[in-house]
């Protein structure tokens, strides 16, 4: 399982909540400051991805976007 | 850009005023996607109060009035009533909505008028520096409580039941995929739809309230306290208070819409059936 | 099909001329002696396609209102004193967002809860000045039921040209005085229109040299509109922040009524060639003055007699032409003396303008204004 993550510098504000939702720690935080002076985190470990899109729907200002490349066979009970 | 943002969002508002890790954007996120998935954009209308939470509108790149502190859902009766064809959309904070704005929730859901309110219920008062709202948790320190806040508080969804409002749902931001359906549920739904969401306020609440500033320790806060209503109904009000309780609480498509009485009395007016 | 003849109160004299302007919404509150209006347009509204609501308070009211008329539809209240009270901050958000709306106020006894009864000319410096910020307002003054009918018509016709709140500042007098109507059959009305420019090339804020915007666009008709009451720019995005959009806006907002000022002055003058003294006056207590002047001519006194039709904004340079040459002015009005010192305003001087302020609710009566003119 696998994904495409895309943080956009420009609205990320390095709140971290991407990183507080995320079940497989695919998130890691910060080291390195945006356009706008934010601690914006990363996407380091995108190959754990599982598509549950929980940061996608948890960001704030939008800024991530998830590409599930390969879809796991199992679905969440959640819809 | 998120595809979303990038359909719905007016451009020349952003960047957005919600501080980093506000719950606001949270909402704002989860009413895209359920827009989107309904494919309505086109035929909302939003409107929004003031204070941070009614910014909201402005940032949708749709037909947006920023009305006066309390007076949204006034201007939305007036807005809706004037073309019944178009749905519009509530945005309103938990001051502006059930404060200054209560006459106006209470009437709104009392006529039971077709809207879509979402409440962006952060318990305080945030734009203006984090003073205390009729959703203040009791004994809460803000900045005109700072002896503790000498009020109960308000349950908004209580109220909009008991008042009239034919669909009522609370959520958290911890609960986005809730959130986004019970935002569907209320786009469709003929009648006032009355969706509470609880988010966090880092700067304000959340710093003079709880004592910290970030979004994750807030949002654990509210994870923590909430309990679905299927299990709160069990629970004791002791043990209850100071809980979020979430869910579905009233969905009743079947009582009367205010628009479609008033222009059913405009047809028998001029003659008609 | 001849002119219709009726006899029927100011009070519903505005209700038809609403209808005849085009007037779909209206949403107001019970208060005396306003009420008329409400019930009447609860009973006729309807029948012609339009929306009548009883609000829960004026806030309500006003802001419903506004929200209707971005609803595409010519919206009004009706209300008096208190209501008008509550009302400020709702007007005030129409003029900054320029929302085409009428205010009736039948002005009544005040301050507070006043006299609900009785008559009074109050609220003349509220209807200027009653909502915080400075803005600029227009503000008309039946004397009559017939211009009771034609005053609210012109209101509804100024509203969409200058995209604007226009006040009808009636009184209970003209509100409950029961005359003779006539309703022409060719009215004038000013149709609500769409932005000339199309969607792509809209900017809800963008006006002409003289300050006036194009059209009125409505939700729904494709053109994204932003109404927003913080200083703002010409797209609807905020500004407050900064110094100099804020000021431009402001004083675009003035200008585009105060550049204006000879189309929307509106008064009648009669025998002020000449005349050692003259009556100004608006409103009701125009009854009065009127036959003051005629008693005073019948006696030999060169009298001359104002009246002002449009009482916001002043119409500083009509009333200095027809009152500069007198050595009197008298200004009767049911208050403590407010036009008055615009009238020593637009004269530069307090000598010879003569305020007669009569209070307690009852109209100055002729005899009064002819001895305040020193006719007997």
């Amino acid at each position: 399982m696998s994904s495409v993550i895309r943080i956009d510098q420009v609205f990320c504000k390095g709140c971290r909540l991407c990183l507080e939702v995320c079940p497989r720690g695919v998130y890691e935080a910060g080291t390195e400051r945006n356009a706008k002076g934010y601690l914006a985190p990363a996407a380091a470990r995108p190959e754990d991805c599982i598509g549950c899109l929980l940061c996608e729907m948890t960001c704030p200002d939008l800024a991530i976007t998830v590409t599930v490349i390969k879809k796991e066979k199992k679905r969440c009970a959640a819809s | 850009m998120h595809p979303l943002a990038e359909k719905m969002l007016r451009k020349s508002a952003l960047p957005s005023i919600y501080c980093p890790g506000c719950g606001h954007g949270t909402v704002l996120n989860a009413y895209l996607r359920a827009v989107d998935q309904l494919g309505i954009f086109d035929q909302i209308s939003h409107v929004g109060g003031i204070g941070c939470s009614g910014w909201t509108p402005v940032f949708l790149d749709s037909d947006t009035i920023h009305a006066l502190h309390g007076r949204a859902l006034a201007v939305a009766t007036g807005l809706k009533l004037a073309n019944p064809g178009r749905k519009v959309t509530v945005f309103a904070g938990d001051g502006d909505c059930t404060a200054i704005g209560g006459n106006h929730f209470l009437h709104a859901a009392r006529r039971n008028i077709d809207l879509c309110l979402i409440i962006m219920n952060n318990e305080i008062y945030g734009m203006t520096g984090g003073q205390a709202a009729p959703t203040t948790p009791s004994g809460a320190r803000t900045q005109t409580s700072p002896h503790g806040n000498p009020e109960p508080t308000l349950d908004a969804c209580k109220l909009a039941v008991c008042a009239g409002a034919s669909y009522v749902a609370r959520y958290t931001v911890a609960q986005p995929r809730r959130l986004t359906r019970a935002i569907k549920e209320g786009l469709v739904h003929k009648g006032l739809a009355v969706i509470e969401a609880v988010v966090q306020c880092p700067t304000q609440a959340g710093r003079y309230m709880h004592g910290t500033g970030s979004p994750v320790e807030l949002y654990r806060i509210i994870k923590e306290k909430t309990v679905d209503l299927s299990q709160a109904a069990g629970l004791k009000p002791e043990e209850l208070a100071g809980r979020i309780v979430t869910g579905k609480f009233h969905q009743d498509p079947s009582q009367p819409e205010y628009t479609e009485q008033v222009y059913g009395l405009m047809d028998r007016a001029r003659g008609g059936s | 099909m001849a002119d219709e003849v009726v006899i029927v109160q100011g009070n519903e004299a505005c209700v038809r001329g609403a209808l005849a302007a085009g007037c779909r919404f209206f949403a107001g509150y019970p208060i005396t002696p306003a009420t008329e209006i409400a019930e009447l347009m609860a009973r006729d509204l309807p029948g012609s396609g339009g929306v009548f609501v009883q609000m829960e308070d004026e806030l309500g009211s006003i802001n419903s209102v506004i929200g209707a008329a971005w609803g595409g539809m010519k919206s009004m209240t009706a209300t008096t004193g208190p209501g008008f009270s509550l009302m400020q901050e709702g007007i005030g958000y129409a003029a900054a967002t320029e929302t085409p709306c009428v205010i009736i106020d039948v002005q009544r006894g005040g301050p507070a809860t006043g006299q609900p009864t009785l008559s009074s000319q109050q609220d003349v410096m509220q209807a200027r000045y009653g909502s915080h910020g400075d803005y600029e307002i227009i503000a008309l003054c039946p004397a009559s039921v017939q211009e009771a009918f034609e005053l609210t018509v012109r209101a509804f016709n100024l509203a969409e040209r200058f995209r604007t709140p226009v006040i009808l500042l009636s009184d209970e007098i003209v509100g409950h005085t029961r005359e003779k109507l006539v309703i022409p059959r060719d009215l004038e009305v000013t149709p609500r229109t769409r932005p000339r420019a199309r969607p792509e090339e809209y900017l809800m804020y963008r006006a002409d040299e003289s300050g006036l915007l194009d059209g009125m666009p409505a939700a729904g008709q494709g053109y994204k509109i932003l109404v927003e009451s913080q200083t703002h720019d010409e797209t609807g995005n905020r500004r407050g922040g900064d110094m100099e959009a804020s000021a431009r806006l402001m004083r675009r907002l003035c200008e585009k009524v105060t550049n204006h000022l000879d189309e929307l002055t509106d008064l009648e003058a009669f025998g002020c060639e000449e005349a050692e003294v003259v009556v100004l006056s608006y409103g009701s207590v125009s009854r009065s003055a009127g036959h003051a002047v005629k008693m005073a001519r019948e006696r030999g006194l060169r009298a001359g007699a104002v009246r002002l039709k449009t009482l916001w904004p002043f119409p500083d340079q009509a009333v200095a032409r027809h009152v500069g040459a007198a050595g009197r002015v008298i200004v009767p009005e049911m208050n403590m003396g407010r036009i008055s010192r615009e009238v020593q305003r637009v004269l530069r001087r307090e000598i010879g303008v003569v305020s007669l302020p009569r209070l307690g609710g009852a109209l100055p009566t002729p005899q009064e204004i002819l001895e305040a003119m020193g006719g007997r």
